[in-house]
């Protein structure tokens, strides 16, 4: 949810109505941002985002060298060779394409490379399905790349943009991933502001700079690249000599995330005038709601649209959009969560055998606390499957009618499904 | 306010991008505005849905649409398998691709006179008349216009012209405007 500002640096009138769909907005981020390598492959709902990126390269509009590749595998291997040489790299991907990087999505990670990747959030194969939901995205949260998560299109672009800002920061130096919906964003045109090209480069400092490091062999500090006449070594063997250190550092720089989310959500707010809560976190009507509803992506607004509803009608309902899901903002959302009744948690993935992958964090984030809210898992929306308002509502007023009883039968719910 | 609008077409009629051209137009007219497709098993001729919202209000909703302020049939022979006026809500319009008897049209649609207001117009033959083929999607939105404006002419034109190279778009809009005169409420 946006809020307005008064004076931003660019104000309405000077940035660009586009009414595109979230692929081509994602394609005009990452035009704006300087981008010097593209490398990817097709798949659907991703492959407008390339196709139209691939239109600027060939207009001559980028300077970007764009390397169309024979799989996603190679796609993310190419972005960290080239993100190692230190060009700022960008790919896009969805649902198997993603599967088929997970090997290479650690390695850009470990070796601390500030690649950007959007993915088109589509469920996984088989059966195969082509459409939206997140366990594509919860397959790569183990990886160490950073998690956002967007709700409409113009949040499309404007964290395409702030993701770059966020992973090349020398605090971060970690990839980012930016989420947005299959179909219900990736396909759905909405009117949205883009901002002057020199703005954007303005706001990310230009092209990529490359940190400075001391290396014993080098008289000066080295920019940390790969470069003949410098040479330098990125992931060598490293056995349980230096291994585990070095999972430190990478444990170490997701603590520092959240603190550059937030500079970055607000120096953009003062740019543009649009932010997204705190960049971490989007609360909505939780101050003294009873029942309060977590959720991720473009379902938040239509829970929103509920949450107004229900507020109408006097309701005490809140809820709570995480924006950002690596790394989990566990106190800052439980000390939102902790005083209501019940909290329902929203997935759009499960993990077999266990409940949907943000109810396990925020189980973690309230277990500590001794006054805490009931909680229930609500898994929705699997390939695709639509989440319309009278199904949220219908959430809610189970949630109210818990709070109502004080205690809850069945903490793992589907939402949506045939019996 | 906002208004819904489902259109109904037939894979290659263009459906997703008379959406798009509509919420386009009314996003130049400063409206907020969302388009999106309903994909299917998505082959030319399969019956196929796309949708429009038009708001004065930024749009929360990120969900399909089940009740439709406007429906709008690119293709008559859809009224036969199709249910186009589910969820359409209490005194809604229909806009069909339509030239023939009014009566039997109702009975397709399976409504009553005075249910809803329908509007028609010959979409297929001045598609095939102006740009020699069946696509109907742009003079639909010229029927649509005469029944409801909902965005400017001057919008809609500059929406063609941003989306299709001129000449497509000039054939267009004279498609456009063509549907729009002969439209009428029946």
């Amino acid at each position: 949810m946006t809020e307005a500002v008064k004076t931003p640096h660019i104000p309405l009138e000077k940035q660009k109505l586009l009414t595109v769909n979230g692929d081509e907005a994602v394609a005009w981020a990452a035009k704006q941002s300087l981008v010097d390598v593209v490398a990817a492959y097709p798949i659907t709902p991703q492959t407008i985002i390339v196709e139209k990126f691939s239109e600027f390269v060939a207009n001559g509009e980028v300077h970007t060298e764009f390397v169309p590749v024979e799989s996603e595998h190679s796609a993310m291997s190419a972005c960290v060779g080239a993100a190692a040489a230190g060009a700022r790299a960008f790919t896009a991907t969805a649902a198997n394409g993603l599967a088929l990087m997970w090997e290479i999505l650690y390695i850009a990670a470990s070796l601390r490379l500030p690649i950007v990747l959007a993915v088109a959030n589509r469920a996984l194969s088989a059966p195969i399905n082509i459409h939206c939901d997140h366990s594509d995205a919860m397959g790569m949260r183990d990886a160490g790349w950073v998690q956002l998560f967007v709700e409409n299109v113009q949040e499309a672009y404007d964290t395409t943009i702030q993701a770059f800002k966020i992973a090349e920061d020398e605090r971060v130096l970690l990839p980012v991933a930016v989420n947005l919906d299959g179909f219900f964003l990736s396909h759905t045109l909405e009117n949205i502001h883009i901002l002057p090209d020199e703005a954007v480069h303005e706001f990310l400092g230009g092209y990529r700079k490359v940190p400075k490091v001391k290396v014993d062999y080098f008289d000066e500090e080295v920019p940390l690249m790969l470069n003949p006449a410098r040479p330098l070594s990125f992931g060598p063997l490293d056995l349980y000599d230096y291994y585990f250190e070095h999972k430190m550092h990478q444990v170490e720089a997701m603590k520092r995330v959240p603190e550059v989310v937030r500079e970055v959500n607000e120096k953009w707010y003062e740019l543009t005038g649009r932010k997204y809560g705190d960049g971490v976190l989007v609360p909505y009507e939780v101050e003294d709601a009873d029942v309060i509803v977590t959720v991720l992506g473009s379902t938040g607004g239509t829970v929103r649209h509920i949450v107004k509803k229900l507020r109408r009608e006097g309701k005490k309902v809140g809820m709570v959009r995480i924006r950002m899901f690596r790394p989990f903002p566990h106190k800052e959302l439980a000390e939102i969560l902790k005083n209501a009744k019940v909290v329902g948690v929203m997935d759009r993935a499960i993990s077999f055998g266990s409940y949907g992958p943000s109810f396990l964090e925020i189980n973690t984030a309230l277990y500590d606390y001794k006054e805490k809210p009931l909680l229930v898992n609500y898994v929705y929306g699997l390939g695709g499957r639509d989440a319309p308002p009278e199904l949220l509502e219908k959430m809610f007023h189970e949630l109210l009618s818990d709070a109502e009883k004080g205690f809850v039968e069945k903490k793992l719910r589907f939402l949506g499904v045939r019996e | 306010m906002m208004i819904e609008v489902r259109w109904h077409g037939r894979g290659g009629q263009g459906a997703w991008t008379a959406a798009n051209l509509l919420a386009m137009a009314a996003a130049i007219d400063g409206k907020h505005v969302q388009s999106f497709p309903a994909f299917g098993p998505e082959r030319s001729g399969a019956p196929i849905l796309a949708f429009t919202r038009i708001s004065d209000e930024p749009i929360d909703l990120h969900s399909m649409v089940y009740e439709p302020d406007i429906v709008i049939v690119l293709d008559p022979t859809l009224l036969k398998n199709v249910p186009v006026t589910e969820g359409l809500k209490k005194n809604g319009l229909i806009v069909v691709n339509y030239e023939g008897d009014t009566e039997k049209l109702y009975k397709m649609l399976g409504i009553k006179k005075g249910e809803y207001r329908v509007y028609t117009t010959p979409a297929t033959r001045l598609a095939l008349e102006i740009l020699k083929r069946p696509i109907t999607n742009t003079a639909m939105i010229g029927a649509l216009l005469k029944a409801e404006k909902l965005v400017s002419f001057e919008s809609i034109e500059k929406a063609l012209y941003e989306r299709f190279p001129k000449p497509i778009a000039e054939k267009n809009l004279g498609l456009i405007k063509q549907a729009y005169e002969l439209a009428r409420e029946v």
